[in-house]
This record gives structure tokens, sequence and C-alpha cells, in this order.
């Protein structure tokens, strides 16, 4: 029965796994596979909490009268005390209500996000906003636009202009607004999995980044972008903001950015040779989100065993 | 305060004041340039003078018809406050222009998005918020970048804007 505690554990593994991968993949097959590992891991933990509850239900002489199976059997062969079930069913219903508040409200932006875009008349996609403040952003839509601030194009060049649009154009056309919402709401299914959602908000901005130096043919341009842009912009309040664990001395000439924001990241990924495909750590991941699925389709047979056992026992 | 005492508005001068923005910021739009009150006023008069019959300014603009600088400088304010105008400093004052409807539509959509969590996750932002732990550690990857196009750390000052060649 252990089998039904691993789709519980392995989240927890790849909320510990999520940063390293994302910096370490190419940014497109790290998005890709930590979404879909989210999804996996948060439709496998949810099914593992349903049997865990179906397990203790079981024993429930109410249950096995209307199943008509041996209540004796099912105590001496189903090992899930009442407690671990109550708790299973519980977080279950805690998952359900989350994943649905989430899904609603992220719909809801999403839905705003489209009505706004179909409204704004752009050249070229692109709206220049007026007023003081530096910001650039991409509005996903049909089609969706980019709102780029007066003051913030003032400030850059024509190629670093390039760099910027080219930058939100690829979040539009990847439709990188989708990843990010199904890893939220596999985040709320499971919040063991919000390191993975962070880090696949990071991976799209990684993936945006590599487009905007695709285009430009100059990583160390866009790199400069994002850096004279974030020092712009300047500080921001930050919601309940992480502990940052950087071990940099301010003089030191080696700076270790694994610890810092994504900007910092972003730009130091930028700085050093582009990313190059991992197949065998790919495959690594997909093998552990792969025996997590197993894992829960074990022990659903297990169950369906052991009531079959108890039905002929009857 | 234009010689009168500043009454509480009632039903129909609130009306007005609504009649009187939009004439207002009409004859902005209308304009080539910026304006100072002192022009959107001189230009409001001009135009009740030759008769153009505008909505409502009339009947509740009071028995004089002309509008006191103060008056003016009022719903101006408040028509840059709403975001509607843009103001430069002209000398002592102020001269304001109107937004077009394209930013307008922007920046409205920008402050409603912007204003929560789900909405502002759904906008891809160029750049997310420096700690001043990564503002640090960016100007230092930023001069240690070793390559030709480095402008160097002061980059990011809005003063010197890498205008580079």
């Amino acid at each position: 029965m252990w089998l039904l505690y691993l789709p519980l554990v392995i989240p927890a593994l790849a909320g510990a796994a999520a940063r390293p991968l994302a910096a370490r993949l190419e940014p497109r097959h790290a998005t890709w596979l930590l979404t879909t590992a989210a999804v996996a891991l948060a439709a496998c933990s949810m099914a593992a909490l349903a049997l865990l509850a179906a397990f203790a239900a079981a024993k429930a002489p109410f249950l096995a009268a209307v199943g008509d199976y041996s209540q004796q059997v099912m105590r001496r062969g189903d090992p899930i005390s009442a407690a671990a079930g109550v708790a299973a069913a519980l977080a279950l219903t805690g998952a359900a209500v989350a994943v649905t508040v989430r899904f609603r409200s992220r719909a809801r932006a999403l839905a705003e996000s489209y009505r706004r875009a179909a409204g704004l008349h752009a050249e070229n996609g692109i709206v220049v906003m007026p007023g003081p403040a530096i910001e650039a952003y991409a509005v996903p839509g049909l089609p969706g636009r980019i709102v780029v601030s007066g003051r913030l194009l003032d400030c850059l060049d024509d190629r670093r202009r390039a760099a910027l649009i080219a930058h939100e154009q690829a979040h539009l056309s990847s439709r990188h607004h989708l990843f990010t919402t199904v890893a939220c709401l596999a985040a709320a299914a499971n919040p063991l999995l919000l390191p993975v959602a962070r880090a696949v908000d990071y991976t799209v901005e990684r993936w945006a980044d590599e487009h905007a130096a695709t285009v430009t043919s100059d990583r160390r341009l866009v790199a400069q972008t994002i850096g004279q842009v974030a020092l712009l912009a300047g500080p921001r309040r930050r919601r309940a903001a992480g502990v940052v664990l950087g071990i940099i001395g301010s003089r030191t000439p080696r700076v270790s950015v694994a610890w810092a924001g994504p900007v910092p990241r972003r730009v130091a990924a930028l700085l050093t040779a582009p990313p190059r495909r991992q197949t065998i750590l790919l495959a690594a991941c997909t093998v552990i989100v792969l025996i997590a699925g197993v894992a829960a389709l074990l022990a659903a047979r297990d169950l369906h065993a052991l009531l079959e056992l108890a039905q002929g026992s009857r | 305060m234009g010689g009168e005492a500043p009454q509480r508005p009632s039903g129909a001068e609130r009306r007005a004041a609504g009649a009187l923005e939009a004439e207002i910021l009409s004859i902005l739009r209308e304009a080539d340039g910026p304006l100072s009150p002192g022009e959107v006023r001189r230009r409001l008069a001009l135009r009740q003078h030759t008769g153009v019959q505008h909505t409502g300014v009339r009947d509740g603009g009071g028995p004089r018809g002309e509008l006191s600088y103060s008056t003016v400088v009022t719903i101006v304010s408040r028509l840059h406050a709403k975001g509607l105008l843009a103001r430069q400093r002209a000398g002592r004052g102020f001269t304001y222009t109107p937004f077009d409807e394209a930013s307008l539509a922007a920046r409205r959509m920008s402050q409603v998005l912007g204003s929560e969590h789900d909405h502002d996750a759904v906008l891809s932002r160029f750049v997310s918020g420096l700690s001043g732990r990564d503002a640090r550690l960016l100007r230092e990857l930023l001069a240690s970048d070793p390559g030709p196009g480095n402008s160097g750390p002061g980059d990011g000052d809005p003063g010197h804007g890498g205008e580079r060649g």
C-alpha cells in the first residue's frame, strides 16, 4: 500500500527539482516538461487521495452491505486507517475547491484580457501607452497585443526596441499564458507543485528571451535590454517575496545568480552559451513522472482486487 | 475664487460640470498643441460668443455665461487627475494635451488588469520586479560582460538611456 503514497511524494520531489531543471534545460523543453509534469502529478496525487479515501471508506459496514462484500475480508486486507482516509477526503475536497476557485479566477482574467486586446487599436499589434510608467507587456488575445509605455521606448535605441518587441511577440505567438495558467491550476490542486508553477513562469520568459536572441541574432543585446529595462523600472513592491539566499559579496568579481530573482538569472543565461538539448535529463524526468502514474494505477488495481476478494468470500 | 463665493453644486450644476468637461476636452482635441488654462478659457468664450450651442453648458453655467479662470483650472486639473489629459510644466503653470483614444484604452486596461493578482498574472511583463540585491547583481553581470556591445552598468539610468551607436 506504500504505492499509494508515491504519487504524494513525487510532487515534493518535482517541487525541489523544478528550479534546477528550469536553469539547465532548453527553455522550450523545460516549459513543456514542467507543465505536463505538473498536470500529470496533480492528477496522480488527486487520484491517490481519492483511492486512500475509498480504501478507508470500503471498511464501513454500511458500504459493505450496499456493495454486497465481506466487511471482515476488507478489514483484514486493507491497511488504510480511518483517520488517513478522512484526511485524504478532506485534502481532496480542498484541492477540488482550490482548483475551481483558481480556474474561475484565471478564466475571468483571460476573458477580460481577450476582450480588452480586441478593443485596442494597434499598429502592428503594438500599443504605445502614455504616462510616466516604465512598462512593457503582452496582452493575450485574438490577436494579442503588445503594450509598451512611450517613456520606455524613448529610453531604448532601435536594436533594443526590436529585442523587446521580439520577446513579447514570442509570448503571444507561442501562447505562453496557457502554459502558466495550466501549471498554476496544477499547483492549486497540489501546493507541493507551487515551485513547478513558478519555474514555468520563469521558463516561458527564458523561451521568449531565446526567441528574441534568435530574431536579433545577438544574445548579448537581449541581455542588455533586459538589464536596462529592469534597472529603469526599478524595484517593485513584492507580495511576500521569498527570502533570497544569495551568497555574493558586493565587491566579489564572481557572482552567484543561482538563488537570485528571475531577471538576473535571465541575463546571466543570455550572457553564456545557448542552452543545449538534454535528452537524458528529459527522459529521466519523464520516467519519474510515469512512476507516479503507474503507482496510482497499481493502487487502483489493488483496491479492485481486494473488493473482488471480499465479494467472493461473502 | 473669481469674486464668487463657492456654493454647494446643485444637480443642474453638477450636470453642467460634466458637460463643461466634455466641451473643454473637445477644445483641447481640436487644438494643434498643448493649451494653458487661460487659452482654454479664451477659446471656450469664443465658442459661446460665436453662438455655437453646446450641450448643457448654457443652462448650467450660471447667468454670466463666461467661466472664471479658476473654474477652468479646476476642470482641467480634474481631467488630468482622471487620466484624460497629459500636462507639461510651462513657466509657472501647466499646459495640457489630451491623450488619444488608443493610448487611453491601453492605460485603462493596464489599470484594470494590473489591479488583481490573476489579471496581472495573465499579462507577460518584460521584466518582473527587482529586489535591491537583484539590482546590484544585475549591474555586476552587465559590467562583467566583456563583449563589444557592452555599454556599462550606467546603462540603466534614465538620464543616459542607452543611446548607443
